[in-house]
């Protein structure tokens, strides 16, 4: 999905076609393709683009008679507001730890996982190892929470059936501060891994054969396989997906931290995210959640834009 | 799980002990990632028939012990699941055909290198994936739209994913003929009778992908119904599943079949019920998967083609 985007981008800046027609003539030769694009492009400017045309509301004050633009100008006071807010330092350390780490991890392990799944002979085992592990992808957010709740439950759960096996004391790892973020993440790899590791294996199944003899001629050992045939051949796509991931470096799953969320774990699990839809949504203060929203999405651009810019110079490939 | 190199066989006939060692650990390995995979499913699935409090003394591992029903008789009986059921599937089929309808034809026309809007409508779409306007001023849209408390909501505003246009885009791009196309032009055949008559019916596989992926979206989707509906008679299954699984809104105090028999027998059947509601809920995803499952891998492939 990544790479098109790549593709996407190749074929957008390559001139194609003949140099200009005449407005008319376009729409004469072209009418029926801009009738396919239109009730997309329609959906898209109403629910993406007006929404960004109502971001000045954070520099607004709200009012509710004057509706989504009529409120007086406030300039930077609802961004004011938050800086000096005691939570926000908390809720900007909270946000960059899940999302870097999930970042981090959920980067490295498909990675390894395709490496590895590749290494297994025989095509049905491995189509049974593939099959297996992106099975989890599938299964709703909502119910994934509900499954850790009820293994992880200290008086009831799995796990304190297996800690008491081994002669150990129940935990409570849901309400636990410092195992929030492991929970979020590892539950994150068990659902996720598998599926992102297809996009690898694609790249692994492409490798010339002829590599692997010449480098086993050379007598290579399978590590070595791994290391100086496999491991190159899906670089590109590596660099492709971590410019992706980016942007989102102060992206957490709303959904999933706001289920996972108690009154226990709140010192580490309240996010931007959660926070502007308790304070928006629940709380009605609609100026300073669209404020606090919109810091969110320009750090995660600033940081898309930097990512770009390393890619560009290193692997001599952008996004734009 | 024994690991031959994928290529050549000829060239390893000989075992040398490195890989030896290496293929006991990649199998031990294996078998690990599959079990930590596979096992946390079928428990859940096990200990929706056990008797609750065998799993709770730790004596239901492999096999479901003192096997009942209870859990699934209070689920069939319980009118919310049903409620959120149909919703669910009333907004994921209409969602759905909207979706096809509008993602695939704009795909296709954004897939033809002759149409020169398209390089600039491609970024009015991907600019989408990296930037938005955030909760609250789409929240006040929605308002405004009167979108909020109706069933619309849940069809309309999904009604584009980029992901999947891009997909179709890049399918539509790569894998029909380019003869095709000049020969239909020579016959005279416009745009629309192109895509209708003879490219949609070659694309049988990016149309179920693309549905598919559409349909696993709208059945797990959860955001909508929490933000934007209030109305419980809206509320698709992932809402009735959240109260049920997390916010302990058990079936104790409500419509529940065994309410006001004492608390204590309703707490020890509480998590019977919730490992049945998980089943009940994934099911439909979980018994299509082994089938449809290649058909989800073939989107990822699909859209990972370079152009």
């Amino acid at each position: 999905m990544t790479e098109s985007l790549v593709a996407a981008r190749k074929s957008v800046s390559g001139a194609q076609g003949r140099t200009g027609l005449g407005a008319g003539r376009h729409v004469r030769r072209y009418w029926q393709l801009w009738l396919m694009v239109l009730p997309a492009v329609g959906f898209i400017g109403l629910f993406m683009y007006v929404p960004m045309y109502g971001i000045q509301l954070a520099f607004r004050d709200f009012d509710f008679t004057a509706g989504l633009t009529g409120g007086d100008w406030a300039g930077l006071k609802y961004f004011r507001q938050f800086f000096d807010s005691p939570l926000f330092w908390p809720l900007l350390r909270n946000t960059f730890v899940i999302s870097v780490t999930t970042l981090v991890v959920g980067f490295v392990a498909p990675i390894v996982l395709a490496l590895m799944i590749n290494q297994v002979g025989g095509g049905r085992r491995k189509k049974f190892m593939q099959t297996a592990t992106y099975l989890p992808h599938f299964i709703s957010i909502v119910v994934i929470v509900g499954m850790l709740q009820a293994f992880l439950n200290p008086s009831t759960g799995l796990l304190t059936r297996v800690l008491a096996v081994f002669g150990l004391d129940e935990v409570n790892l849901l309400g636990d501060t410092s195992a929030f973020v492991p929970v979020y993440v590892i539950s994150d790899v068990w659902q996720h891994c598998g599926w992102n590791s297809i996009i690898y294996l694609a790249a692994l199944s492409r490798v010339d054969p002829q590599l692997y003899e010449a480098a086993k001629v050379d007598g290579a050992s399978r590590l070595q396989l791994i290391r100086h045939v496999d491991f190159p051949s899906i670089v590109p796509t590596m660099v492709v997906l971590l410019i992706l991931t980016m942007g989102g470096v102060l992206n957490t799953g709303f959904e999933k931290v706001w289920l996972m969320q108690n009154t226990l774990n709140l010192p580490v699990s309240e996010v931007i995210a959660t926070y502007v839809y308790k304070i928006g949504i629940l709380s009605t203060q609609f100026s300073y959640a669209t404020a606090i929203g919109l810091f969110n999405t320009v750090i995660n651009f600033v940081f898309l834009i930097a990512a770009n810019a390393i890619a560009r110079r290193v692997s001599n490939w952008s996004l734009w | 799980m024994s690991a031959t190199s994928p290529p050549s066989k000829g060239l390893f006939r000989r075992k040398t002990p490195g890989d030896v060692v290496f293929m006991l650990v990649l199998g031990t390995v294996c078998v690990g990632i599959l079990f930590a995979v596979l096992y946390p499913v079928y428990f859940v699935l096990i200990a929706s028939v056990s008797n609750p409090s065998l799993i709770s003394t730790g004596e239901v591992w492999l096999w479901p012990k003192g096997v009942n029903f209870f859990g699934y008789r209070e689920i069939f009986n319980d009118d919310r699941i049903w409620t959120g059921y149909g919703n669910t599937l009333l907004y994921s089929t209409v969602g759905t055909a909207l979706n096809l309808v509008v993602t695939l034809p704009a795909a296709y026309a954004l897939s033809r290198p002759e149409f020169r809007p398209r390089r600039i409508l491609m970024l009015f779409f991907v600019f989408t994936l990296f930037f938005n306007g955030g909760l609250i001023p789409t929240y006040l849209l929605y308002r405004d739209l009167g979108l909020l408390d109706n069933w619309l909501v849940f069809v309309l505003p999904s009604a584009v994913n980029v992901y999947n246009l891009i997909i179709a885009r890049a399918f539509f791009e790569h894998s029909l003929p380019k003869e095709l196309f000049e020969a239909a032009m020579i016959d005279g055949v416009s745009y629309l009778q192109y895509f209708a008559k003879i490219a949609l019916p070659l694309s049988k596989a990016i149309v179920s992908v693309i549905g598919l992926y559409y349909l696993v979206q709208h059945w797990n989707d959860f955001f909508t119904g929490m933000v934007f509906v209030r109305d419980n008679a809206l509320q698709p299954l992932q809402i009735v599943l959240r109260d049920i699984l997390l916010s302990n809104q058990a079936f104790a105090g409500g419509t529940g079949a065994s309410g006001g028999s004492g608390t204590s027998y309703d707490q020890q059947y509480a998590d019977q019920i919730k490992y049945g509601v998980i089943v009940v809920s994934s099911l439909p995803v979980l018994v299509l998967y082994p089938f449809l499952q290649r058909y989800f891998e073939k989107g990822v492939l699909i859209g990972s083609v370079k152009g």
